[in-house]
């Protein structure tokens, strides 16, 4: 069971999964250096935490399209379907595992195999992510790319200031799901085994 | 002479039926019908022809923009010598000096507000002062026969910028109009300005005198111009909860609208979203309070973790 070893990570889900997690980092840094940018103390230099957000921005764009293409024509696509059907009670159950249950060394509600990559609550957490926030910060971004393209006023309200605020509402739900992701990351067989599996592919 | 007139003055079109014409547009309708156009006629008694002649291009004026510009009540007579109102003009009249601002605003408490004698004190610590004669002159921006106010009127502050920039742009953006004071080439504002990121989006939205002038806490608009060396090109000076365009740009938006929904620069929200500058205090407060959740939660998990040498 614990020694089984279980090849998840094909080669293009690492690449895309490490240049993926570069780019949301040097985006929060810049965009928090950005937002709350101060000049007596400056985190990053404005005008180049503006020039590395864009740039960034648009490769982060890129390699959305390609994960996406790669969860349509391969079978990773597979795992970020979720059944509505006793959703809540598989999230409530995993849930009491990660409150009470991991420590007491109780069994793991839904173990890891090769059809079932995501417990409910991970798989959940990265529909919701993936699927959710990640193109909201991508239009919200593009569309702060090019204002002029933004309508100027919106149901009474600033149409660019409609933007800027679901930019940063959707970065900031971005930053506190890879904070949670990592830690969660450190809860395998050894606290490293997660981070390895996505350098080799292999889930032990 | 006879001075005949072909093309109609814009205002006298427009003018409904029944409403009065001011006194001052019939008269000054004599001036326009030739300082109106680029061309006019008259009736040559030496060849005993009409005559069709160029009028020089710096002594055309926009009828209709003077008639919505700020002395727009004011006969042609008023600034410039009666004796105008024969044709052809006297040479002697070119001649003839001009006001300056200060002939009719100094201490004119009707426009004590206006801080004209601060202006000018502003105005002589400048660039456009110290480095050019006497011949720059309030004119030179602020053209008589077409300037308005606007920063205390408009509505739009993107109308504002428009409407300031121009000004600038007069000069800076046209070699002809730059180099009746300067000898050398206008630079090329496009590639003087290359360091800025978003240069288009910076100059729609912004004026030049927001970082090519020293605000000054008391006039609403800064005319003291600085050196381009002492221009602001730190980002920070604009983007950021203590923005230097609330203290030139959004001030008359600052004043009139002290109401915050929790925003900081909240002005500014009105027409534009500036990076850095707009904060919303309560947004700030509840996402720092997530953070720091989030961060216990993971503290106390994994120390629980440790302690129990579990998971």
């Amino acid at each position: 069971m614990a020694s089984e070893r279980l090849y998840l990570y094909p080669v293009w889900v690492r690449l895309w999964h490490w240049f993926n997690a570069l780019m949301c980092l040097i985006l929060i840094l810049t965009g928090v250096s950005m937002q709350y940018s101060n000049p007596e103390f400056p985190m990053i230099r404005f005008d180049l935490a503006v020039t590395w957000h864009n740039v960034s921005g648009v490769l982060i764009t890129a390699s959305y399209i390609i994960f996406i293409i790669g969860n349509l024509v391969t079978r990773n696509g597979k795992y970020y379907r979720a059944k509505i059907k006793g959703l809540f009670k598989r999230l409530y159950k995993q849930f009491m595992y990660y409150l009470i249950g991991i420590f007491k060394d109780a069994k793991k509600p839904y173990p890891i195999t090769k059809k079932r990559k995501f417990n409910p609550l991970q798989k959940l957490s990265y529909i919701l992510i993936m699927y959710v926030a990640m193109p909201l910060i991508f239009i919200t971004g593009w569309a702060l790319l090019y204002p002029e393209a933004i309508i100027h006023n919106f149901l009474g309200f600033s149409g660019l200031h409609l933007t800027g605020l679901l930019h940063i509402f959707s970065g900031f739900i971005i930053s506190v799901f890879m904070l949670v992701h990592i830690y969660f990351c450190t809860i395998g067989t050894t606290a490293l085994s997660n981070f390895k599996a996505m350098i080799n592919g292999w889930h032990e | 002479m006879i001075i005949s007139c072909i093309l109609c003055n814009i205002t006298l079109l427009h003018a409904q039926e029944g409403e009065e014409i001011p006194e001052n547009v019939i008269e000054n309708q004599q001036c326009f019908q030739c300082h109106g156009t680029p061309f006019y006629y008259y009736y040559n008694e030496w060849v005993e022809k009409d005559v069709r002649e160029r009028m020089n291009p710096y002594f055309v004026f926009d009828s209709a923009e003077y008639y919505l510009s700020n002395h727009k009540s004011f006969l042609c007579t008023d600034c410039h010598s009666t004796d105008y109102e024969v044709f052809p003009h006297d040479h002697g009249l070119r001649m003839e000096p001009k006001y300056t601002c200060m002939d009719c605003h100094e201490g004119d408490d009707n426009f004590a507000h206006f801080k004209f004698e601060e202006i000018v004190s502003e105005f002589e610590l400048s660039v456009h002062s110290d480095r050019h004669s006497e011949d720059f002159t309030c004119w030179m921006c602020h053209n008589p026969h077409s300037y308005h106010i606007n920063a205390r009127t408009s509505e739009s502050v993107i109308n504002t910028i428009a409407y300031d920039n121009g000004i600038c742009l007069s000069c800076h953006a046209d070699l002809d109009m730059y180099q009746i004071i300067m000898d050398e080439e206008n630079p090329n504002i496009l590639s003087t300005h290359n360091w800025l990121p978003n240069q288009g989006l910076h100059f729609a939205n912004v004026r030049c005198i927001e970082c090519h002038a020293q605000i000054n806490d008391s006039l609403l608009v800064a005319h003291h111009i600085l050196p381009k060396e002492q221009a602001v090109q730190l980002c920070t000076e604009c983007h950021s909860s203590n923005s230097l365009m609330m203290a030139s740009l959004y001030k008359h938006q600052t004043i009139i609208q002290r109401g915050n929904i929790g925003y900081v620069n909240a002005a500014i929200l009105n027409e534009a979203y500036v990076v850095g500058a707009n904060r919303n205090y309560y947004l700030n407060l509840i996402s720092l309070v997530s953070f720091g959740l989030v961060f216990i939660g993971i503290f106390v998990h994994g120390i629980l973790r440790v302690i129990l040498k579990k998971g």
